[in-house]
């Protein structure tokens, strides 16, 4: 199931030259890099499996800049990948190798903290992390906390809508901005929202936000801040089987708590995070559940006490309750170290995004564990139990001929059952090239055609980050009022990849 | 005219599809509450009364599903039996548009973006919206979305039907987040000595760990309090022993302040979700949605220039702000709307005429990149302007 991209265009490909030089006279010099061995610096993502060497990186430092790249682009028609830190586990910023790569990695300002509007404009390549770090000396924080947040920038976070620990109570990027900056293919500027909560129109900053930089690129974000809970306490929670977790996981929500975190891991992973960072997890339990309860000291007290009376109910093998931030830390760092955890086992990993309904959990475990079996090779199981977002962890060994494509299939055969009980392909890493193939699983052509159509009203030309998301290439004037009798393959001239 | 009312999504994309090569517009009609909202449109009436009922309610997956003709009250009384919500506190636009409350269908509640107090808390409609099915103006049966709480397969064709007043899509189908009603709730009462003082008094205490699921400051006289002197109001909700704990830390911080009881409270805020001190007064209608800091500044004005304020109030700590305003042939569209040029932020008529609604942009005219951008999207489902025509703009 090797990935095939859209093959380079000659006609690009011969005009390097011209185009690195078109872009020295938008940019300073060194911001343009145009050398091989720095440019494979850029060549993948967190998402490692394919690489490219891009046409040219591009670092622009200014929307005059990125602008001027866009609308450069657009008249030579050069392919655009936009890029913020790399940390995509999809490979969503993957290189084409006729394609612009546009590093957003200099636009790493703060602009404006806002506290009576409780709100932080950012440049697109600020980290996530360091919005909190800016703003908690005053007692707030930014809520969405991917793993990757010491690293990822918020112009990433937007364009793959990402997630965290906390998401349930706290919601995703998309819950969390108030306010972008865009702009387009042809270098048109826009801006979408503000201070303000509400769209005025069409809300196109929720359809920007997830759209894996097909529909324009990000130079400023309007994230909102929320002032630090009083108390937050983590409770770790040994089951004797993966059901048990699941269904004390159930009961906790069923009895109207919404944890801020709700997370659950399975034995293989508790090992390998044992190992890497030991933080006191139970080995003997089947399943490990970390509940964090967040709000006013009262309502932690009482809440502490309902998810340990529904824990022990549940038949909980262990339950240890943090007795400070120290603690509760500790009992965090396991998890939030789970995915390098099972790298050193692995030796190499692939990390499956799915969403199912979470009572549906206990028969996809054991279908996982059949596909593994099936494969010849093992998953580790971290779960964002709360919302029913599944991270099974596919090792195996780069190094062994045919293990990739091994890993490769069983993941998608993993999707393929999280999309049969109910679910999704991705629940927060995005489709990007490693799920493209596996859209027709979830939409049928006509559910695909509409947002394709969607991707042509941004970026006619279809320049901006092709090959990602969508199965198949196509024209824009192919989604006109045309209409082809049912049953017809559409385009069958088309290449399909 | 006669009503068309297809039974099927085949049927209603075969009817769409038929509009299209006829080149004749159509209104969707749900329960027909709201069509007092948005330019006039026209067309022929497209009923999706077919398309009712729950397919899927998960109370322990915190996941509703159900047909978009199916009765707003229907599901909420259906929720309500399971301890549970729409947490973004969806508006009834009955008492605004002087119609009875507890009418509308989940596809109407989904098309006007309908959200209440609780948005600035808990989110607005846009962010409890899970997925959905539809036919689309091309006559396209689409789906997107999932059932699921987390998920970014593909575009969030959600966000666009949020709000698009039916002129992208019919929909059929609605899936939710839904979520668990609290123990109780009690609203915290605080006089003060002006609106600046209010609102500033709703901004302390947004600034606080204290949660605030509603932040309203209520001008002198304004119903239903009608109390002498300008208040904020700032409502907790939670477990009992957190509510008493946090009502008081709260009276710390902003020194004083009257607790109103939870039965109280919730007549109160659904007073206020439903714009009733605007309600209740004859006049031109605004929700204009502004940052927190500016309500007032965009009060004061409109005050400065001489506007027939009858009755306004705060919500979200001060970022939306409801306006009624005397008569007049324009509204008064390009007096508030100068304001915001320099305030940011937008406004739409809520309440006013048909031939008002016909003259007057009812949304916020946008610069001009993003108004052929937000244009090319309709199109995207619509490219001939089949679905509510000129609802949202008289160009489309």
């Amino acid at each position: 199931m090797a990935l095939s991209m859209p093959p380079p265009e000659a006609a690009i490909l011969s005009r390097r030259d011209e185009i690195v030089a078109r872009l020295k006279k938008i940019l300073p010099a060194e911001n343009v890099i145009a050398d091989e061995i720095a440019r494979r610096a850029y060549d993948c993502d967190a998402f490692t499996m394919y690489r490219a060497l891009p046409l040219v990186v591009a670092l622009p430092e200014t929307v005059a800049q990125v602008s001027a790249i866009l609308e450069l682009a657009q008249d030579l028609s050069v392919k655009v990948v936009p890029r913020g830190a790399g940390t995509s586990l999809s490979g969503g910023s993957m290189p084409l190798e006729d394609g612009v790569l546009l590093g957003m990695s200099k636009f790493n300002r703060i602009i404006e903290i806002d506290y009576e509007n409780r709100c932080a404009r950012v440049q697109p390549g600020v980290t996530n992390l360091s919005i909190t770090r800016a703003v908690e000396g005053r007692g707030f924080y930014y809520a969405p906390d991917p793993s990757s947040q010491i690293a990822c920038s918020i112009g990433g976070n937007v364009g793959e809508n990402a997630g965290g620990v906390h998401c349930l109570k706290y919601g995703l990027t998309t819950n969390n901005l108030l306010g972008l900056e865009v702009v387009l293919m042809g270098g048109e500027v826009i801006r979408l929202g503000g201070k303000h909560l509400d769209s005025e129109f069409y809300d196109l900053m929720g359809l920007m936000t997830g759209s894996e930089g097909l529909l324009g690129v990000i130079t400023e974000a309007t994230v909102r801040i929320l002032p630090k809970p009083s108390v937050a306490r983590a409770l770790l929670l040994g089951f004797a089987s993966v059901e048990d977790g699941a269904r004390a996981v159930g009961a906790i929500i069923a009895r109207g708590v919404i944890p801020a975190g709700l997370e659950m891991m399975d034995r293989a992973t508790i090992g390998a995070t044992e190992r890497f960072q030991p933080c006191g997890y139970p080995q003997d339990a089947e399943a490990l559940v970390i509940v964090e309860l967040d709000g006013a000291q009262a309502e932690v007290d009482h809440l502490t006490g309902v998810c340990e009376e529904i824990a022990r109910a549940q038949g909980a093998t262990s339950a240890k309750i943090s007795t400070s931030e120290a603690e509760r830390l500790q009992f965090w760092a396991g998890r939030k170290n789970a995915f390098p955890a099972v790298a050193c086992i692995g030796p190499d990993y692939l990390c499956m995004d799915g969403t199912i309904p979470r009572r549906r959990l206990p028969e996809v475990l054991l279908g996982m564990e059949a596909l593994a079996k099936k494969y010849g090779l093992r998953v580790a199981n971290v779960f964002h139990a709360g919302d029913g977002n599944l991270h099974p962890l596919i090792l195996y060994d780069a190094s062994i001929d045919g293990d990739s494509e091994r890993a490769e299939r069983l993941g998608a055969d993993i999707l393929r059952l999280c999309v049969a009980v109910g679910g999704v392909l991705t629940g927060e890493h995005g489709v990007g090239v490693e799920k493209r193939d596996l859209m027709g699983e979830m939409f049928s052509q006509a559910d695909l055609e509409q947002q394709m159509r969607v991707k042509c009203a941004f970026d006619p030309q279809g320049r901006l980050n092709p090959g990602k998301v969508f199965p198949t290439l196509h024209r824009c004037a192919e989604f006109g009022m045309m209409r082809v009798e049912r049953g017809e393959p559409r385009f069958p001239e088309l290449p399909r990849f | 005219m006669g009503v068309l009312a297809p039974s099927s999504e085949a049927e209603l994309a075969e009817a769409i599809r038929a509009a299209n090569a006829a080149g004749t517009p159509l209104r969707l009609l749900g329960a027909g509450s709201k069509t007092a909202l948005g330019r006039p449109s026209t067309g022929t009436p497209l009923s999706l009364a077919a398309f009712t009922g729950v397919s899927l309610y998960e109370p322990e997956e915190l996941v509703l599903t159900a047909g978009a003709g199916t009765p707003r009250a229907e599901i909420e009384a259906l929720l309500d039996a399971h301890g549970q919500r729409f947490a973004f506190e969806p508006i009834d636009h009955g008492p605004l548009l002087g119609l009875a409350p507890g009418q509308g269908t989940l596809g109407g509640m989904v098309s006007t973006g309908a959200s209440g107090p609780r948005r600035f808390q808990a989110g607005g409609l846009r962010d409890h919206l899970l997925g959905f099915r539809c036919v689309t103006g091309q006559g396209e049966i689409v789906k997107s979305g999932g059932r699921v709480m987390k998920n970014v397969t593909g575009y969030d064709l959600s966000k666009l039907v949020a709000g698009a007043y039916g002129t992208l899509a019919a929909l059929t189908e609605v899936t939710f987040k839904v979520l668990p009603k609290p123990e109780t709730e009690a609203t915290l009462l605080l006089e003060t000595s002006g609106e600046a003082e209010a609102l500033a008094a709703l901004r302390a205490a947004a600034k606080t760990a204290a949660e605030p699921g509603g932040l309203a400051a209520s001008p002198r006289g304004a119903p239903p309090l009608r109390l002498a002197r300008d208040a904020a109001l700032i409502r907790l909700e939670g477990p009992a022993i957190s509510v008493a704990r946090r009502v008081e830390d709260l009276r710390a911080a902003l020194g004083g302040g009257e607790r109103i009881d939870a039965s109280q409270s919730r007549d109160l805020w659904r007073a206020l979700r439903d714009a009733a001190p605007v309600a209740d007064q004859p006049g031109q209608a605004w929700r204009v949605s502004v940052a927190p800091t500016d309500g007032l500044a965009l009060i004061e004005a409109l005050r400065g220039a001489g506007a027939p304020l009858l009755a306004h109030f705060y919500d979200w700590v001060g970022g939306l702000v409801w306006l009624c305003l005397g008569e007049a042939p324009d509204a008064h569209a390009p007096l508030l709307r100068a304001g915001l040029a320099t305030l940011g932020g937008h406004a739409t008529l809520v309440r006013a005429s048909k031939e008002v609604r016909a003259r007057v942009d009812v949304f916020e005219p946008q610069p001009r990149a993003l108004a052929a951008l937000t244009r090319r999207v309709k199109e995207s489902f619509d490219p001939n302007h089949v679905l509510e025509r000129g609802r949202m703009r008289a160009e489309y």
